[in-house]
């Protein structure tokens, strides 16, 4: 058959009508296990003789078809469908690496990401070294004898550096470890990190996969480049295991030793598995994912235009503009668009970016990204309350700072809500001992 | 396991079961571009159902050390080596695509090695396109695109293969692209070439002495199921003892229809004769 394109393929990828019932639409499988046909059936889908689902911790055919789906779009070898994006990533580094393993991670995370790798993984023997994510230098020098993994995210968190998926790889290979890469805020549509270098994505599906924010979820691809068997790096995949019928994965498996182990260990063992339900919802959104992420990027570009030229506004931290640090990179990698959420400064202190967020009517107030409603937060608010004005200048928060994801909405009406805001924020608070801008007087 | 054959280090895989003198082997043969690891499911079925296994990486394929073989004749008398070096006096033979032809080759001027003969994407005989072969020869990148579309009939095949979640378009590609990058020099126009031009196959056809099975996919766009008609008929006029069985799969038989193949492969292995 020939090739199918990416807009095909979101919508037929890894599903068929129901060979039982003809459904077209990807049925629920709402089952917590599968019958055996015999005896001999059950031991060899055990072992592993046969493909199948056997409880559905480990598979379940809904699932089966986000996991297939998900691989195809992003150009790997598979796929595995997790409780959340944060599960995801435990599942990657759980199985490639234990006690006594180092990671190198850019500094430019997820807070959730940086708490699992700075506080929790070291609880439990594995340390990380965070490094900033354009010095080259930095990655090659933080990697250690036991360093098994890398990692970072296409598009970093707060300032949305983009990571130079190609440089940061090869400094990867060349030391015998893989690449991890976390794509949430570009998906597949805007960015295939695997054409890049990159041996294993992951995504929190939670948001723009999923795009409708009703459903918490994740997922992790595997681009089937990663060669266990050149390294003596990883006996997890070149020597038997004897938690699973002293399977060697990397004789068994030529291109994804490391699905089939994160499938058999880490589902079974750690089961943050992906719930049937939640893997049907998530296909809608994918179904939809070109269309999406194209509202999705226009909405963006119109409201960064808005920001930029309003009086109340210090400055907008997006890639595709040519003040931020990698717009070079930005061009060459996501020509399609450098995503939808971003930061912006608004002049004034914390009290002018809270009446900034009251005024606010359309732009919903919460800890989320990638929905397609357009949502907005306050930093120093809420994600780093506890930070004084000192800490929040270290850490590289303004005060004014504002993350804003761009939902599909009528952009005028965006720009409305934002006027609203911006026109809030300047206000001059007349209540007694504070000037016009909120600060203490 | 690894043996050395003709001088040179080879690698079987034993279906993750240990080889035991006394049980009847089965050899599995990969086609072009492609390592042990396409028969994995079957593989480790069989061994563990009695069989001894050995799946092999051609030479220049997977982990075994080249030169590639350019003709089927060298390829058969490599796998008749390998069988010495495994000291396997006798063995079923399975083929899939250019490796249903070194299996028909060595059954046929082998036949005392040779007790059953299973020919899966099989043709003859097995054209290689110019298009293709100039492809693989100086775009091998084009040349893996073009055959991992025509391998496959279907992009939800399922379940899937070697578990649910694998794509296994991508799977296919990258095994391709990995066994390219194994560094045999033009190791998929070599393998196309030896296909090409293969001239025997109806002569061996006429001259095997075991049962033979052909496993032929219903949509397959490579080698289709009309294209095994002649070695058919010729087995047939020589009174060899042969069935096809036809499964709704592409060229991708053991991926795409996984438990089907497996279980017209165990059911031909282990009837009686």
């Amino acid at each position: 058959m020939s090739a199918n394109r990416f807009d095909t393929l979101v919508l037929h990828a890894g599903a068929a009508p129901d060979p039982t019932t003809g459904a077209r639409a990807t049925p629920i499988y709402q089952t917590t296990s599968f019958s055996f046909r015999d005896t001999d059936h059950a031991a060899s889908l055990f072992n592993m003789e046969r493909s199948g689902h056997v409880y559905s911790r480990i598979s379940n055919p809904t699932v089966a078809v986000f996991e297939e789906r998900v691989a195809a779009l992003e150009g790997g070898v598979g796929a595995i469908g997790t409780a959340s994006g944060q599960a995801a990533l435990h599942l990657a580094i759980a199985t490639l690496m234990g006690a006594g393993s180092h990671v190198v991670a850019s500094s430019a995370l997820y807070g959730g990401s940086h708490n699992l790798l700075h506080y929790t993984m070291r609880r439990f023997g594995i340390d990380t070294t965070f490094v900033p994510p354009h010095d080259a230098d930095a990655w090659r020098a933080a990697i250690r004898p036991n360093t098994r993994l890398l990692f970072g995210e296409t598009l970093g968190n707060p300032g949305l550096d983009v990571l130079d998926i190609e440089t940061i790889a090869d400094i990867a290979h060349s030391n015998h470890v893989p690449l991890l890469v976390d794509s949430t805020f570009t998906t597949p549509y805007l960015l295939r990190p695997f054409e890049h270098g990159a041996d294993f994505v992951y995504h929190s599906a939670t948001k723009f996969l999923g795009g409708h924010g009703t459903t918490i979820g994740g997922v992790l691809a595997d681009g089937g480049t990663f060669d266990f068997t050149s390294t003596h790096l990883f006996p997890e995949f070149t020597e038997p295991y004897d938690g699973f019928h002293g399977m060697v994965f990397a004789e068994e498996s030529t291109v994804a030793p490391f699905l089939l182990r994160a499938r058999r260990e880490g589902l079974r063992d750690f089961g943050a598995c992906l719930h049937p339900q939640a893997a049907w919802q998530l296909l809608q959104g994918i179904e939809t994912l070109p269309l999406r992420m194209d509202r999705h990027v226009a909405n963006t570009r119109k409201v960064v235009e808005f920001l930029l030229a309003h009086p109340a506004v210090e400055g907008v931290a997006y890639p595709e503009l040519d003040s931020h640090r990698d717009y070079a990179l930005a061009k060459r990698l996501l020509p399609r668009g450098a995503g939808a959420v971003f930061s912006f400064d608004l002049r004034g202190d914390v009290a002018a970016a809270r009446r900034f967020i009251e005024a606010l009517t359309l732009f919903s107030h919460l800890a989320n990204v990638g929905d397609a409603r357009s949502l907005v937060i306050h930093p120093a608010s809420t994600t780093h309350f506890r930070m004084d004005a000192a800490a929040l200048a270290a850490a590289g928060i303004a005060p004014g700072r504002i993350r804003l994801s761009i939902g599909l909405e009528d952009p005028d009406d965006l720009i409305d809500d934002l006027k609203r805001g911006l026109k809030a924020s300047q206000k001059t608070v007349s209540s007694a001992g504070r000037s016009s801008d909120g600060s203490r007087a | 396991m690894m043996l050395e054959v003709e001088g040179a280090p080879a690698y079987a895989y034993t279906g993750g079961h240990a080889f035991e003198p006394d049980r009847p082997v089965a050899v599995f043969v990969h086609g072009a571009q492609h390592d042990h690891s396409v028969w994995a499911l079957q593989t480790r079925y069989f061994a563990h159902h009695g069989l001894n296994v050995l799946a092999v990486d051609l030479p220049g394929h997977g982990r075994s050390a080249g030169p590639a073989r350019r003709s089927i004749a060298a390829l058969a008398d490599w796998l008749v080596a390998l069988l010495d070096a495994a000291n396997i006096s006798e063995t079923m033979l399975i083929g899939h695509s250019m490796g249903s032809l070194i299996a028909l080759d060595c059954a046929a001027r082998y036949p005392l090695r040779v007790t059953r003969l299973a020919l899966l994407a099989t043709a003859f005989p097995m054209t290689v396109s110019d298009t293709l072969l100039d492809a693989a020869r100086d775009r091998e990148p084009d040349a893996i695109d073009m055959v991992n579309q025509w391998s496959h009939s279907s992009i939800a095949a399922k379940p899937s293969c070697p578990a649910p979640g694998f794509w296994l378009h991508g799977a296919n590609q990258r095994l391709m692209e990995r066994v390219a990058a194994l560094g045999e020099p033009h190791l998929f126009h070599t393998d196309f070439s030896a296909c090409n031009a293969y001239a025997e196959g109806l002569q061996r056809a006429a001259a095997l002495r075991c049962p033979v099975q052909i496993i032929a996919g219903r949509h397959d766009a490579m080698t289709p199921p009309r294209a095994s008609r002649a070695l058919t008929d010729a087995m047939k006029q020589a009174n060899v003892s042969v069935e096809t069985v036809m499964l709704d799969a592409g060229h991708a038989l053991m991926s795409e229809q996984p438990d089907a193949t497996l279980t017209a492969l165990f059911s031909f292995a282990t009837r009686r004769v």
